[in-house]
Order: C-alpha cells, then structure tokens, then sequence
C-alpha cells in the first residue's frame, strides 16, 4: 500500500513536472521569437491571440497533425526511440533542480552528479536519430554533435567540480544555502563573487553550456547553412516536435543550473528586498541568462567543426584545469 | 587498428540544398569532413534563353533577360540593350542614359545587398540578412515607382528607358542615399569584422590571380584576386565615363589575396562607390526624352556584335547575329557567374564541409544565370 501511494505521489509530480515543462518551452518559443523579431526590426508573431502569444500552440497542434513519416531506409525502432531518448533525459534533469525552499522534485545527496549524468544521456538519443535515419547529412550531424557534446562535458564537469569544492556537497539544497546572502554580503555571498577563480568558472561554464545545448555559436549539429538540419532533418510531425521541445527545455535546464551553481539559486538577490526570494527571483535571473543565450544566437556567425574543437581541447579544458587547482590554493589559504 | 575499413563517403549536396543559392547539386567526396572533390552540376534551372532569343523579337527578348540574373534585372536589361544598339549604331537621349545608370547602380546595390545578407546566413548569423533586406526594400519601392515590377523589371529598353522618372521618385533615391551609408558601417560591426566570422572567412578558398584570370573570372570575385579591372573604368559604356569613383582593390590588411573575406568585402566596398556614382548622377541629370527616336519596327543591320558590361557579378557578354530581320539569327550570352562556378571546383578541393558554404556563398552565384 504504501509503495502504491508512493507511486501515485511520484506519478503526481511528474505530470506536474511535464505540464510544467511544456509550458515552458512554448514560452521560450514564443520569446525566442519575439527577441529575434525585435533585434532584426520586424515584430514577430502577433496574429494569433493577443501579442501572438497563442502562437506556439497553434505551431504545435500544426506539428501534431502532421503525417509521421518514416523512410523506408530508417531503422525503425531506433527511430522512433530517438526522439523520446532525448526528450526524456532534457526532461528528467528537471527532477533535480530546486525553484524555491520546498520545490523541488528531489533533492537527492547527489544532485548535481544526477544531473550531468541524465543530461549526457541526451547525446546517445542524437546518435541514435542520426544513425538510424539512415541519410548522410543526419549521420554527419550526430557525430559532429556527438564529438561536440563530448569535448564540452570535460570542461562543463571542471567548472561544476569547483562549486563542489567550495561548497562541500552535491546536494542542490546545500549549495543554494551556501549562497544565501546574496550578491554583496561578507558571508555566504553569490559563489560568482566568492573568488576570482569561481568567477571565471562560471564563464567557463556557460560556454560549455552553450556547446552543451548547440546553440550559436556552437549550433554546428543543427548547421542548417551546412547540413540541412542536422540530426532531425528527416523528422516531421510530433517526433520533430520533441527534438524542439527538448531543445527549448534544455536552454532552460542549463541557465537554471547556473543560476543555482553560481548565482545563488532561489536565495535572493539583495538582502532586504524579501519579495525577490524564492520563486521571482530565480525566474528573473533564469529569464537574464536565457536572454542572453538568445542574444548570442541572433548576433553571432557559427565556428567551423575544428575551430570547435580547438576552443574546447586548447583554450577552455586547459584553463578549466588551472581554474580548478586555482580554486583548490584559494581554499587552502583563505578559508 | 589495421583492419579498421575507412573509405571515402559520396555526398550529394543539393540540388535542394539551403546554402547553395538556388538548384545547384555538387557531389562531394568526402574524408570525414575533408572534402576531396567537389564537382558541381549545373543546368535545373536550364530555360533555353538563347533558343528562345531566336524565335523573338528584339524588344521581346529583354524579359527573358530579366530572368537571367534576377537580382540584378536592370543590368541584364541594360546589358542586352547596349548591345543591340551597338549594332544599330543609335544615339540614345542624355536623360536615358544617366536614368540607366541610375537604375543599373541602384540594382547593383541592391545585388550586393542580397550577396551580403545571404552570405551572413551562410556563416550562420541569421540577423544581417533581414538588416540587408531592409535597406533593399527602399531599392525595391523606388524601382516600383518607376517601372511597376519589384523584381523582372523590363525598364531598360532598346534606343532609351520604357518611362520617365518623377521628380518625387528621385527624392527616394536621395533619401536613400542618405541613411545608407551608416548603414554600411553598421553592417561591417555586425559581420565583417566579427571575429567569429574572419576565422570562417580569412584564407579560405583561396583563387589566386594567374587561376582566375585563365578561368575568366570576373568581377568583384577577379577584383579579390588583386585584379584590377572594371568595364565601367576600362572599356566604359553608356555615360559611365563621366563620373568619379573608384575600383575598390582586394588588401592583405585582414585576409589574403583572393580569399573569401576579400571576395565579400569588395562588394561592401563597391556599394559605397555604388552611392558616390548614384550622387553624381543625381546632381547631373540632365531633362529631355528618354526615348531615342526610330522606327516602331527594331530592324538592326545585317551584321554580328559583341558588347561586354559589369553587372554585379562580373562581366556579361552578349553576341548577337543579324540577318536584317527584326529576329535575331543568333544569341549568345556569357554569363559571370558561370565563369565564377567553373573555378569553384579548384579552390573548393582540400577544405571542410563548412567551407564549400563559405565559397559558394563569396563566389555569389545567381543559377538562373548559370543555367540560362
């Protein structure tokens, strides 16, 4: 009985988790289109309900009733397995990352460890669609982004690594709390401020993440100049839909979690101004670092796939490696 | 590691390909993503232009002409038609001529626009496109003024122009000229100097001076291999003579002779020079008729002609033969952007995947010319 009701309870809040998700990307969609539209002097999509904010639905009930075409070439079992591959781990990083005191799906002791472990899974689901779409262009896609998001975890997982440190544990909860006074007090201050060597770890972690997410300028799977569109060029319909939403979740994943690594979580901005606590303010500096990403990719060209990896193996994995033995010295001497 | 099988992959790009500006398939052949040979395959958009040329009637033939470069529609118009009137030997109004260069320098602007936009997305930046449409679009009202068509125009005709231009259009074209500059500016923030974007563009694709000229490349992709040469200066045609600009040369301060960052900054240069012909046609243009007077009837003389002008991309030729009728026997067109596609295959062997996006893009290649 009570590993049923337990069941239910877990049932519960995924559902909630998805509903939540959903949400989510069709409002990054939408704003993903209105800042673009804005930053090239058009005005986006306003036809469909007020300021075009219906817009996305209407996309997606368009993309639901699309026929699911499958090419007779593909391997069909890993084709239809691909997209739920990589929707799901997107997804399930969501189970771990805390919005306020008590939301929080699961603060389990190893948190963050869980949560570089789901988001990997992502890039076998990617491999999956490209070999089983059985095209060429698919095929060079999923190994560009296999090599990609491979290359970026190492530097990603450093820049992880000397939160860790500082903060002595893996649980979400614990390094939000480790953050709790905000940006300038003495103690407990953002980890971004806590040292020059965190500072430049989280620039370190916010371009991996960028690689992670293949947004520009690291979009290199998704070339559409180059490779048509990459992985899911032969998706249609909804399977097409998850790759987008997945896409959209995981923007949000990656700016959340720097946001609880290094910009104190939930815990606040300034001291005193308490309706910024919880929920608001993580929204508002979630809102900032997503803003950002799209910004860069309405701005920037794309890097070639060995410039790519240049940046990756001879700038940011070295640097990434002295920061972390930087913030080791810093520890030792001052706390 | 001795019996791991590796073998070269075969990749077709195109003809329904995003960056390759129209229906053009190149095979690749590909070492992961080294591309070995790259050979391109022309001829989807084929339309028989010169065959069509000979069942027609002179003035009827300047459509069809449109439809070659469609970006740039009033060069080809005006390409044809100083041909034909070579042939003719007729004396065109003063009027019709500077509105002729006025349209042909506008659309070459308007060409070098789209060259730009489209080579960002290229690049992958997806915002300059829509900078560089916004900035075409006051091109495009103003030739709507004039002729009614935004794209086919049809507006330069044989012996003057099909219609005069108001006072209140020209008053666009000023005001044009007037925001554009900075504008230019703010693209070459935007892209040309990006960072990101040199490390795509310098040292790729590299066609060197001796290759482009036994190629027969023209234009701003000739002018980026140190080439100096412009019809407008060297062999000037209509009333170019009579305006000061300059021939924007390729330098070494950023890229390399010949590569193609060169290929696409020529073309920023050029549309600067571009405005400075268009001010002084501006303040020049001279009242009178816009129509040479001649019979309704085009009958040229028994007798063969070719005449070469600078269009956007290079120089387009055109031999025509009479036998005294009012069809031609024969039409021959040489087109800039065939030229330019035929040295593609060379400089294209050796680089990336990524890269053949890159010089396609610089070589800016209109198929509806390649193919005719």
């Amino acid at each position: 009985m009570e590993l049923l009701s337990s069941l239910i309870f877990m049932l519960v809040i995924a559902a909630a988790l998805l509903g939540f998700v959903m949400l989510l990307a069709l409002i990054l969609v939408l704003a993903e289109r209105k800042v673009s539209a804005y930053m090239q002097d058009r005005v986006g999509p306003r036809r469909v309900g007020p300021f075009g904010s219906l817009q996305t639905i209407a996309d997606a009930i368009k993309l639901l009733l699309k026929e699911d075409i499958i090419s007779l070439q593909a391997d069909r079992k890993l084709f239809i397995l691909a997209p739920y591959l990589v929707f799901v781990s997107s997804f399930a990083v969501f189970a771990a990352i805390p919005f306020g005191r008590n939301l929080i799906a699961s603060d389990i002791n190893i948190g963050i460890l869980y949560i570089m472990a789901i988001s990997s899974v992502v890039v076998l689901g990617i491999i999956m669609a490209g070999w089983a779409s059985n095209s060429k262009w698919a095929l060079l896609g999923a190994m560009r982004s296999a090599a990609q998001m491979v290359s970026y975890e190492i530097p990603l997982a450093l820049s992880i690594l000397s939160v860790i440190m500082l903060v002595g544990s893996l649980r979400m909860q614990d390094i939000v709390g480790a953050q709790s006074g905000g940006l300038f007090s003495a103690q407990n201050r953002w980890i971004l401020l806590d040292n020059p060597f965190t500072f430049l770890a989280f620039f370190i972690y916010f371009i991996s993440a960028l690689s992670e997410v293949n947004r520009t300028p690291f979009d290199l799977p998704e070339a559409e100049s180059e490779l048509v569109a990459g992985f899911h060029t032969e998706y249609s319909g909804m399977r097409f839909a998850l790759f987008f939403l997945a896409e959209y979740a995981n923007m949000f994943a990656v700016s959340a979690i720097a946001v609880t690594l290094f910009l104190g979580g939930w815990s606040g901005i300034l001291p005193g101004y308490t309706f910024l606590n919880g929920v608001p303010g993580f929204v508002i500096k979630v809102s900032v670092l997503v803003f950002v990403i799209m910004w860069l990719r309405w701005t920037l060209p794309r890097l070639r796939v060995d410039q790519l990896m240049s940046v990756c193996w001879k700038y940011l994995i070295p640097i990434a490696f002295f920061n972390l033995i930087g913030v080791g010295v810093w520890i030792l001497i001052f706390d | 590691m001795a019996d791991l099988r590796t073998e070269e992959m075969e990749l077709n790009m195109g003809p329904q390909h995003p960056s390759t500006h129209g229906v053009l398939r190149i095979v690749l052949k590909l070492d992961g993503e080294i591309v070995l040979d790259a050979e391109p395959h022309i001829g989807y958009l084929h339309r028989c232009f010169e065959k069509h040329a000979e069942n027609l009637t002179y003035p009827e033939i300047i459509p069809f002409t449109d439809r070659l470069d469609y970006i740039a529609a009033m060069n080809n118009n005006l390409g044809f038609c100083v041909t034909v009137e070579k042939l003719m030997q007729l004396e065109i109004p003063e009027r019709a001529e500077y509105l002729r260069v006025l349209v042909a320098e506008l659309n070459r602007i308007a060409s070098h626009l789209l060259a730009f936009g489209t080579y960002g997305m290229d690049m992958g930046a997806f915002t300059p496109f829509l900078y560089a449409f916004r900035e075409r679009e006051h091109i495009l009202d103003f030739f709507e003024a004039i002729c009614g068509a935004r794209l086919t125009y049809n507006y330069v005709r044989i012996g003057g122009v099909a219609r005069d231009v108001t006072d209140e259009s020209l008053k666009l074209v000023e005001k044009f000229l007037e925001d554009f500059e900075p504008h230019v500016h703010e693209y070459n923030d935007l892209l040309s100097y990006n960072r990101i974007f040199l490390k795509r563009t310098v040292g790729v694709g590299i066609l060197s001076p001796e290759a482009a000229i036994s190629y027969g490349v023209t234009g701003p992709n000739l002018r980026a291999s140190g080439v100096h040469w412009d019809l407008r200066k060297d062999e000037p045609y209509s009333v170019y003579d009579r305006f000061e600009f300059d021939v924007p040369k390729a330098n070494t301060e950023i890229g390399e002779i010949g590569d193609c960052w060169n290929r696409y900054m020529i073309r920023m240069y050029e549309m600067i020079e571009s405005v400075r012909i268009l001010r002084q046609v501006l303040n020049q243009i001279p009242d009178g008729p816009t129509m040479a007077k001649m019979r309704a009837a085009i009958r040229p003389p028994k007798g063969e002609v070719y005449m070469r002008t600078e269009t956007p991309r290079g120089e387009l030729g055109f031999y025509i033969l009479s036998d005294g009728k009012n069809k031609p026997v024969r039409v021959k067109g040489r087109s800039p952007c065939f030229t330019a596609m035929s040295a593609f295959r060379e400089i294209s062997r050796g680089l990336m995947i990524a890269d053949i996006t890159a010089v396609i893009g610089s070589l800016d290649i209109v198929l509806g010319e390649i193919d005719r």
